[in-house]
């Protein structure tokens, strides 16, 4: 056999992803067909997901595989290669992709802009676009790749495109999109050092200079930030996950962001070789600038689709932190650290794709359930829908970064991370990081607040609207996604040591050292990434003392205090009616982060007069980064253009004098 | 090369020159190509003359190919068509003639001075001429931009081109047989084509007024 089981896993994930493309053309065929193209095709996509994060898991721990495909242009084939970090991405992919399709199956109707069979075919072509990404060994296939996933998700952005809003929304990611795109192709053309050979071997073969090094991270940055999220090229986000369909909005972000962060660490810490160490501190700037934006926007957010897409450009705010605080550690050769910051980063990318997939999913439930994305009126529909309630506590949990979720490891692996910048040589940087990790906390805890206004206001109290009461919940294809992304949430929580052994190969192959071979890991019990005197986290445990604790106290109350209770009707304190409009709203519970934190907003803000006799209360929030960037751009852009449009007079006469002044300044100069 | 033959190559310069001034000055659309036909001799007669001092062949083809098109041919073809436009009078310029005079007076200023370093190179019989053929072909320009109706403005193109041709013959003993070829028919398609468009503009606006067209610029 010999050489077989090694050569089997990038041949694995190649035919998975011709199994996609095959998938996606079916779906052309049944194109009106939803049953065929639900019941089917999206189903049989997730288990070619699911043979993808096996084949990925499976490549992972083994030397990197290379293959050359013989498509593209003539003398110029796809190089692929599947080492640790694109392995791990791509079982990620297959992670939450295989939960989504799923999903997915149940979730597209008949009559929503795009046929359905259409829609398979973009989605797929997405799947397959996002996963040759991650196994793309030069910049062609790259760039080539890059792109098919860019314009399959702009179509499956503008899935009900007989809608303005979302036409608008779709261009506006097109553009960022492609803006960030000219980056990365600029980033490759510094990275090949005048070679010409565009193969990812060769870019890591050279070693340039400190300067054109920094101008390919610069334009990395601004390339892969545009498609993360990263501030100022976020402005897309907001607008297109809500416009999406659901399933669509959680593969983009759950899983789309990420192959941002794959690009960001193949081209920083692998193509580049060492990183400068103030790179890292221009990403820790920029990542903690872009989290503590995106929770403070998120908090602020009335439409749940549009606050979980804050969110997510937080999260991915704390994963370029993460990677940061691994270049600063990587530059001064601190190999362990490094390790510790980097696994924190990619273990939060994992988290991340299946939490936001999955709360992304419950969205689409509520959506299709109550035809509502507005906060104010909802409420309560953990009794109407509990499948998919729970399944969101799960989710939301998680995002909160509550142990013993996963979110929680991640988050308590980077501020372990940032305890040990004391060891740094440069007093500034000793000086400096820990006011970023007091940013993190601040980021983290204001992240619960938006998860627990996110939660508490769709699913807990009493509904807000009459018709919210017939909310049927998920249905049974729907019920199987979302039970395997919470599934994956709770396990990836329970057994961080499991998922470090995993990335542990990536570490070692990126900053030369893993965690776990470091040897004190801990067992599968108990998470110890330094040493165990200095800190240490037991998910099983704490879960059990937790649900001990849970249970004693339900049976205590039960049993001792109800037995005592005597019932009567409720004091009203001079209410006898209460409505469900007296509950704290979304807008009510986020006033006090909008009170404190007014300066970052851009509010208008109509109170009614007393004497109005129909009070209405409108706040709307608008992002500063538009008006401060993009309308001034746009306004610049439009006064250049009629500056020159002045040039035509419409005078055939003024154009020949154009013509005349030339030739006679022309024939002036070649005289002097 | 006798002192005669430059004289009377530079006789024919001034004349074109002055043809050109006249041009410049001429409100009539007849006059105008009158004078355009009496350029051409002009530039028929200092070619041939070319052709004559330094027994270059194929400068007699160009003087005989000039002859036919630029004195008998074009200027039928222009008297033709404004007849059947019945635009045979005129025409207010833009600029009014005395400004016009000045602003060519000083272009011929700059020709030369624009000449000078480049005839000093050449080892041509007529090098002053390059001063004056250049003075000639910014003054049919200067005379494109300030007429507004389209027939002038079709003749101060063609005068552009004796300009041209002028250069060429005088700097460096005229271009190729083929080049010359090319442009006549150039020139002569040209006519056509515009020919062709100046019918289109009455139909359209009723009126040959250049003013007309603004009204395609888009707001």
């Amino acid at each position: 056999m010999g050489p077989l089981p090694e050569l089997l896993a990038i041949d694995g994930v190649t035919v998975v992803v011709v199994a996609w493309l095959g998938l996606g053309l079916a779906g052309l065929a049944a194109l009106h067909d939803t049953r065929v193209v639900g019941r089917v095709l999206f189903p049989l996509s997730a288990l070619a997901s699911l043979a993808l994060a096996g084949f990925a898991l499976m490549g992972l721990p083994g030397a990197p595989q290379v293959a050359v495909l013989a498509i593209g242009l003539p003398d110029l084939p796809f190089h692929l290669r599947l080492d640790a970090l694109s392995a791990f991405f791509l079982a990620l992919l297959g992670l939450a992709s295989a939960g989504i399709s799923v999903f997915a199956g149940g979730y597209f109707r008949q009559g929503e802009g795009t046929p359905p069979g259409l829609l398979c075919l973009h989605y797929h072509l997405f799947l397959a676009g996002m996963a040759m990404v991650m196994l793309a060994d030069d910049a062609y296939a790259f760039m080539v790749t890059w792109e098919v996933m860019a314009l399959a998700s702009f179509f499956l952005v503008t899935t009900n495109h007989r809608i303005a809003e979302i036409r608008r929304a779709g261009f506006l990611y097109l553009l960022v999109a492609h803006v960030g795109a000219i980056a990365i192709l600029l980033c490759f053309g510094v990275l090949q050092a005048g070679t010409g050979d565009y193969t990812f071997a060769n870019m890591r073969a050279q070693s340039l200079s400190p300067f054109w090094a920094s101008c390919a991270f610069g334009l990395a940055l601004l390339g892969f930030g545009a498609k993360a999220g990263i501030l100022p090229l976020h402005v897309w986000l907001p607008e297109a996950h809500p416009a999406a369909p659901s399933p669509v909005s959680a593969l983009m972000s759950g899983v789309m962001l990420k192959t941002a962060v794959y690009g960001l660490v193949r081209v920083s810490f692998d193509l580049l070789g060492t990183p400068a160490w103030w790179w890292g501190v221009v990403a820790l700037v920029v990542g903690l600038a872009t989290a503590f934006f995106g929770v403070v926007f998120a908090a602020a957010q009335v439409d749940m689709k549009r606050l979980l897409a804050y969110s997510s450009i937080e999260n991915v705010g704390l994963i370029v932190v993460g990677l940061g605080l691994a270049m600063v550690f990587a530059a001064y050769r601190m190999d362990a650290l490094a390790a510790l910051a980097l696994a924190a980063s990619l273990y939060h990318c994992l988290n991340h794709a299946l939490f936001k997939s999955l709360l992304f999913l419950g969205t689409g439930c509520v959506l299709h359930a109550t035809q509502e994305r507005s906060l104010g009126r909802l409420g309560g529909l953990l009794r109407f829908m509990p499948w998919v309630g729970w399944t969101a506590l799960a989710g939301v949990m998680a995002a909160a970064g509550l142990p013993p979720s996963n979110g929680f490891v991640s988050e308590w692996l980077l501020l372990q991370g940032f305890l040990f910048t004391g060891g740094l040589p440069n007093p500034y940087l000793r000086m400096l990081v820990p006011v970023f990790a007091a940013g993190v906390v601040l980021v983290a805890a204001l992240a619960a607040y938006v998860m627990v206004k996110f939660y508490g206001v769709i699913f807990l109290g009493r509904p807000r609207e009459e018709k919210l009461a017939h909310a049927h919940d998920a249905g049974g294809l729907e019920r199987l996604g979302l039970a395997w992304l919470t599934a994956g949430c709770v396990l990836l929580g329970l057994f961080p040591v499991a998922v470090i052994e995993v990335i542990d190969p990536i570490t070692f192959s990126l900053v030369g050292r893993g965690l776990a071979q470091s040897g004190h890991i801990g067992d599968w019990l108990l998470l110890a990434p330094v040493s165990a005197e200095r800190a240490s986290y037991s998910p099983l445990t704490f879960l059990v003392v937790t649900a001990l604790i849970v249970v004693a106290t339900i049976v205590l109350v039960r049993r001792f205090y109800h037995g005592r209770v005597r019932r009567a009707a409720p004091w009203d304190c001079g209410f006898p009616a209460q409505t469900a409009r007296m509950q704290d709203t979304a807008e009510g519970f986020g006033q006090p982060i909008r009170q404190i934190f007014e300066p970052f907003y851009r509010m208008r803000r109509e109170l009614p007069s007393p004497f109005d006799a129909a009070p209405r209360y409108r706040v709307e929030i608008e992002d500063p980064a538009w008006s401060a960037i993009y309308l001034r751009i746009a306004a610049a852009t439009e006064a250049v253009s009629r500056a020159v449009g002045r040039l035509q007079r419409g005078r055939i006469s003024i154009y020949l004098l154009y013509s005349f002044v030339t030739l006679v300044a022309l024939l002036f100069l070649t005289q002097a | 090369m006798s002192p005669f033959t430059t004289q009377v190559i530079h006789l024919f310069a001034a004349v074109l020159l002055l043809i050109a001034f006249a041009m410049l000055a001429q409100r009539r659309i007849v006059a105008l190509i009158n004078l355009f036909a009496l350029q051409g001799l002009a530039l028929v007669g200092s070619t041939a003359t070319v052709a004559w001092a330094t027994g270059q062949r194929h400068l007699y083809w160009s003087a005989g190919i000039t002859f036919a098109l630029k004195v008998v041919l074009l200027p039928w073809l222009l008297h033709r068509l404004i007849r059947r436009l019945n635009v045979k009078w005129d025409v207010e310029t833009l600029i009014n003639i005395p400004t016009m005079m000045l602003v060519g007076i000083v272009l011929v200023v700059f020709a030369f001075n624009l000449a000078l370093p480049i005839s000093e190179f050449s080892q041509s019989i007529a090098r002053g001429a390059l001063g004056i053929a250049l003075a000639c072909v910014l003054m049919s320009f200067l005379m494109m931009i300030t007429r507004s109706k389209a027939v002038p403005q079709v003749i101060g193109f063609l005068a552009m081109e004796n300009g041209l041709f002028f250069a060429a013959t005088s700097a460096t003993y005229g271009m190729p047989m083929v080049v010359e070829l090319g442009i006549a028919l150039d020139v002569l398609v040209g006519m056509i084509i515009l020919g062709v468009f100046m019918f289109q503009i009455r139909e359209q606006f009723d009126s040959l007024d250049i003013h007309h067209l603004e009204k395609l610029k888009e707001d």
